[in-house]
């Protein structure tokens, strides 16, 4: 409890300052963003924002090619990119975090093989990964939970399982076996909150290149499907605009930096609270 | 060293065994092919006939056994798209992504090299400031986005460069400083933290005080020792750049082995895709293999075990 009052007072300003605007779009997105994100009305097409063109507030950062408002948009597309991101981190995280721990506790054949796997996934460069995977589920919003999830929970299971290598030798959890604990205890109660700072720590700093993954794959146009926002495909529909429509580019390209710019340094801030070795990963 | 060469290189080939199997088992997960190769009023024994002409209808662990066979020889079939061998369609654009990784990684490093270097000698100026700042955002920024944007701003609005397909060097410009931005956002982070890990140490004060130029002290005897995990961050980085090139290759239309993978992707194309990916993934494994055994040559005290 104290170590969490110590930690909130010097909570990172900047980070938050980025991210919980974020926040608040993908939790009530639908209640305060100015239009309806996926209304298509062709006589507003491809207006400019409309402070510019001292049209007032109407459209503040214009409308895409089909008449939909680009701020409603870029507010509703932080939902699908904070759902895909959070809960692909999170698996990633609970897989990773399990095989790690059994890695390292059991040894032998078992860590074998799966640290083989580790080396294997981690000598193919993720996009091209997520790109098979994704060519073989299909596009979608779960086929980008799984990507991620696959894509990211090797990283757990290596800095865990080398974790509960060390742990495992330690005086007290010798002790506690030699009290007559059972492994599930051991695991449980010995091992599991001593590494489980720096899992907390590797899925903040994932979160950020989560959200570039989906956006990369939005892009692609593997991503969520339309009639769901997503910043990629916003940028993807962009290019046939550029030409004449800047802003369509432009605003969901700030948001997706802001928002991985809020959670590179809000992981930064929590490595360096929680876990400072981590710093070469 | 040459015991732990071949080590390294058994595990490389084993990590390519287990690229092969994601390759197949992902494409055998896309859904059948014989539906893509013929035509709607196709019979049923026609579908028998090619299913059996393909080795469909063996078992899946033998036709594993096959594709890597044929994988071997260098052959994954032939692209349906482009009615060729799927290894030499993949060969004759590999150039293209070399070129581009290769200006894009140089590009990188440089200047990655001089802002982190110059960040860790200005300590506490403006210009420390600005780097971190870059590199921060740098590392923010999709790379697809940097490319659309510099397209918008260079290209479009003051017509300064090509923006798109393979050219002179004006075309390669704008591809290579898309595709090498994170990298050098990262280099310049490394190269400021281990140079500024470095700069306070005697030897340092020692150089100095012999009277070197204030030049050769950091370029020179501060470098040097500051190299380690420079140059290992590098060679990881050449890597990451091979594989990064498929999303920017696209953005830009440049003619590589990233573009017609996605391309194949979308016309689902599998011969390719998996002659492509197999490729990246056989170039990426022999880098990371290099990058380590260069790691050796650079500091004595690792011992290979």
């Amino acid at each position: 409890m104290k170590r969490f009052l110590r930690i909130a007072r010097e909570l990172p300003i900047t980070a938050m300052l980025l991210l919980f605007p974020v926040l608040i779009c993908g939790l009530f997105g639908q209640c305060f963003a100015p239009h309806d994100a996926t209304l298509i009305n062709p006589s507003l097409a491809l207006r400019a924002p409309s402070w510019l063109t001292g049209q007032g507030w109407t459209y503040i950062l214009g409308t895409d090619y089909l008449g939909r408002d680009v701020l409603s948009r870029v507010i509703l597309g932080a939902r699908s990119t904070l759902i895909v991101s959070v809960i692909g981190v999170v698996c990633a995280g609970v897989i990773g975090v399990f095989i790690g721990l059994f890695s390292g506790y059991l040894g032998g054949r078992f860590d074998l093989i799966i640290m083989r796997l580790v080396d294997m996934q981690m000598s193919m460069p993720a996009i091209l990964l997520a790109l098979l995977i994704s060519a073989a589920m299909g596009a979608g919003l779960t086929a980008v939970i799984v990507v991620i999830a696959i894509v990211f929970w090797t990283q757990y299971a290596r800095v865990v399982r080398g974790e509960t290598l060390s742990v495992k030798q330690r005086d007290f959890v010798v002790m506690a076996r030699v009290e007559g604990c059972s492994s599930r205890r051991i695991l449980v109660k010995h091992i599991v909150p001593h590494v489980i700072d720096s899992a907390v720590v590797i899925a903040t700093l994932q979160l950020g290149t989560a959200v570039m993954l989906e956006a990369a794959l939005s892009f692609l146009g593997l991503g969520v499907q339309p009639p769901t926002v997503a910043w990629g495909k916003m940028i993807a529909e962009a290019r046939l605009y550029i030409a004449t429509a800047w802003w369509l580019p432009t605003f969901p390209g700030i948001t997706i930096m802001v928002t991985v710019l809020g959670a590179n340094l809000w992981g930064d801030w929590l490595r360096d609270k929680l876990d400072p070795k981590l710093r070469q990963i | 060293m040459l015991r732990y060469f071949l080590k390294r290189l058994l595990a490389g080939f084993i990590c390519l065994l287990g690229v092969s199997i994601i390759i197949f088992v992902a494409v055998r997960l896309s859904g059948d092919v014989t539906e893509l190769l013929l035509p709607e009023d196709a019979t049923q024994e026609d579908f028998t006939r090619l299913r059996a002409e393909l080795g469909l209808d063996k078992p899946i662990p033998v036709q594993y056994v096959i594709f890597l066979k044929n994988a071997c020889q260098g052959n994954f079939g032939r692209s349906t798209r482009w009615m060729r061998p799927a290894l030499e369609l993949v060969l004759t654009r590999l150039p293209a992504t070399f070129e581009l990784g290769i200006v894009a990684f140089l590009f990188a490093i440089s200047l990655g090299l001089l802002a982190g270097v110059t960040a860790a000698t200005h300590r506490g100026k403006w210009i420390e400031q600005v780097v971190r700042l870059g590199a921060l955002c740098g590392q923010s920024m999709p790379s697809f986005w940097i490319g659309i944007m510099l397209m918008l701003i260079v290209g479009v609005q003051l017509h300064l460069l090509p923006t798109s397909g393979r050219g002179g060097f004006s075309h390669i410009i704008l591809p290579a400083i898309t595709l090498g931005a994170f990298s050098m956002a990262s280099q310049s982070r490394l190269t400021r933290s281990s140079m500024l890990n470095v700069l306070g140490a005697d030897y340092i004060k020692m150089a100095r005080l012999k009277g070197n130029p204030e030049r050769t002290v950091i370029w020179k005897h501060a470098l040097k020792n500051a190299s380690i995990p420079i140059v290992t961050l590098a060679g990881f980085q050449l890597a990451d750049v091979i594989g990064r090139a498929v999303i920017v290759e696209t953005v830009f239309a440049w003619p590589g082995l990233g573009k017609l993978i996605i391309d194949a992707v979308y016309a689902r194309d599998y011969a390719v895709v998996q002659a492509g990916v197999g490729l990246l993934s056989t170039i990426y494994v022999f880098i990371n293999i290099g990058v380590d055994l260069l790691y050796g040559f650079l500091d004595p005290q690792i011992r290979y075990e």
